[in-house]
């Protein structure tokens, strides 16, 4: 292995070279393995794998486990409680902590550190830690007519809620960060000029900020759309959850027919899956904004 | 409803100010040239985010330690009543399940920091060499991060299902008599899982590693090649001790996965006897039969302390690192 490093890089096809890429795309293959076992499954009927046994040549492959999947659950419906709780939940996290981002990163003022070292320690909090008072919290505060079930639980407003405060501390973080690396001129001539601190930061500031927001909104969609405990906790009406979380339900009520459990769980990693290889650089980077800076 | 009702405050603040004072010096504190109005506008701006992740946050983790000594039926505020330590006491001595979940979630951090760790630090070092098709490699290997905890313990489900599942329809184990059940056997169930969870974590810790490397100056890597150096000493004396920032980070995020696991394990089994773990506990006294909610804070303190022993350390140091920089 000695030679890799000594010779240049770039020379293609040298036996230490031809091993690494044999290794890499047989290890790259074991980790799809089983999503590519789901999908084998998720094809086949189950009448089909219950009397042939499940490692088995296919005498028929359809979609016949995703329709059945998607339709009797009715996934759709699910699909929308999700939008409706994510899409609010990504933009108020960014608005709201580029704010917090641009005072502490634009602004001397004496509070900025422990204001930052709040933010970030409390999205570093396991969700377990803070649920029980949560949870409480959300059955006592009354919203008739705001929300379907009159209260903060089981609500989607109650569910925005919480992942706006428990995202928008490493959004905060890292954004404080990137605003940190833009040039203090920008601001500073425009303060000059007399804009007002609003349009500092709407006009100058924010637009900027777009390669950082474009990751971090990546990022947001994918966490939020996978989240699983928030809606098992604070939702109560089947109906009324998001799909990760419908997805037990389902489960319970299919366990018999593990093929079409199969087609339902990769449904609904398709979403997720379509963002990931559209940005997955967005994506990655976004993690390692927030990682890198350690 | 709250896209408009917060965003409304801010932008009435946000009128430009008519006739605002031209500056007339820029000093460093930018805090002289402020008008009345955009200190107003300031204050909102910091304010409310910091109202709404306080209240939801903060005060419910202080509300978490506050309930756990005391018991609480949850009807009404008048059947909170203080008993001190008990809740604790009965945990640590009389909890059948406590110990177990500690273990646990010990092991869970083992065995991520162990095995997924140095492997996806492995990969990441090997994709970092200029490859061909390095990024269809980290595809493959990133894919179980983009995917829910849930959609993964569904997969995992069809391997390890002890009738229809492909290990033990391999092996020949899927009959009466020789079953091997992966997910209820309380000798097996927690490596069963923490086999999905570290096929998750992998990638996770090559992504980070890779970042790491990228930031690695070359020159470094070729003065040691240059010295005659063999990959695995300059990889040893070179690489890895730059690497310290991306180590550190990494095992915070392991330290708090291994306290978050939940999800993986709720799917699996529902935390059944051999997967209990905190999170589980605190989670059962709500949505289980029983709800004992100081008992359930008092777990969650528990939870809450560990954590913020890492986490405190760490945050301290980083910011300290950034304020000199």
């Amino acid at each position: 292995m000695s030679i890799t490093a000594t010779t240049k890089a770039r020379t293609p096809l040298r036996p230490a070279r031809i091993l690494l890429h044999l290794f890499l795309a047989g290890a790259a293959l074991a980790w799809l393995a089983p999503l590519l076992w789901a999908i084998y499954a998720a094809l086949r009927p189950y009448s089909e794998t219950s009397e042939k046994g499940y490692v088995s040549w296919p005498d028929t492959l359809n979609f016949d486990n995703f329709t059945n999947a998607f339709t009797q659950s009715d996934m759709s419906h699910y699909f929308v409680n999700t939008m409706i709780i994510a899409v609010p939940a990504v933009l108020l996290t960014l608005f709201l902590s580029s704010m917090v981002a641009f005072y502490v990163s634009r602004f001397d003022f004496r509070l900025n550190l422990a204001l930052l070292l709040v933010f970030t320690a409390g999205n570093l909090l396991p969700q377990q830690v803070i649920i029980t008072p949560l949870y409480r919290l959300y059955l006592l505060i009354d919203l008739p007519g705001i929300t379907m079930s009159g209260k903060l639980y089981d609500s989607a407003l109650g569910l925005v809620l919480i992942h706006v405060a428990f995202q928008s501390g490493f959004c905060a973080f890292v954004l404080s960060n990137y605003m940190r690396t833009l040039p203090h001129e920008l601001t500073e001539a425009a303060l000059v000029d007399g804009a007002s601190v609003w349009r500092q930061y709407w006009q100058i500031v924010l637009p900027l900020c777009r390669p950082a927001m474009a990751a971090l909104a990546t990022l947001l969609s994918i966490w939020i759309y996978n989240d699983f405990f928030w809606a098992l906790v604070l939702i109560s009406t089947g109906e009324n959850m998001p799909v990760t979380s419908a997805l037990n339900n389902l489960s319970g009520a299919y366990f018999t027919d593990p093929n079409l459990v199969a087609a339902g769980a990769l449904l609904t990693a398709i979403p997720t899956l379509i963002v990931y290889f559209v940005l997955q650089r967005q994506f990655v980077s976004g993690l390692t904004l927030g990682a890198n800076k350690g | 409803m709250t896209t408009e009702t917060t965003k409304e405050i801010p932008e009435a603040a946000a009128v430009p100010p008519p006739g605002a004072a031209p500056a007339k010096k820029v000093s460093q504190g930018h805090r002289r040239l402020l008008t009345r109005r955009d200190r107003l506008t300031l204050g909102l701006m910091a304010g409310l985010p910091t109202i709404l992740h306080i209240a939801l946050v903060w005060v419910t983790a202080l509300a978490s330690v506050a309930l756990a000594f005391t018991t609480w039926d949850g009807i009404g505020f008048d059947s909170i009543k203080w008993v001190g330590l008990e809740n604790f006491k009965e945990l640590f001595s009389n909890n059948p399940q406590f110990w177990p979940a500690v273990q646990h979630n010990v092991i869970w951090f083992v065995v991520l920091i162990v095995i997924p760790t140095p492997l996806g630090l492995f990969l990441a070092v090997q994709l970092d060499k200029r490859i061909r098709f390095s990024r269809v490699y980290q595809t493959a290997f990133f894919l179980p991060v983009v995917m829910s905890m849930a959609v993964i313990g569904f997969v995992w489900q069809l391997i390890y299902n002890p009738d229809t599942g492909l290990i033990n329809s391999v092996i020949g184990a899927n009959e009466p008599g020789k079953y091997i059940d992966w997910i209820g056997d309380p000798d097996l169930n927690l490596w069963a899982i923490l086999v999905a969870a570290s096929w998750r974590h992998t990638g996770y810790m090559m992504i980070l590693y890779l970042a790491g490397l990228k930031g690695v100056d070359p020159s470094l890597r070729e003065a040691s090649a240059l010295d005659g150096a063999g990959e695995w000493q300059t990889f040893k004396n070179v690489i890895f001790p730059t690497l310290r920032p991306t180590n550190t980070v990494v095992l915070v995020v392991t330290i708090i996965e291994a306290l978050r696991a939940f999800d993986l394990v709720f799917v699996f089994n529902k935390g059944a006897q051999g997967t209990e773990l905190l999170s589980i506990l605190v989670t059962n006294n709500i949505i289980g039969e029983s709800s004992r909610i100081g008992y359930g804070s008092a777990i969650a303190v528990v939870l809450l302390l560990i954590s913020l022993v890492v986490i405190i350390p760490y945050l301290v140091a980083t910011f300290r690192k950034e304020r000199r920089a």
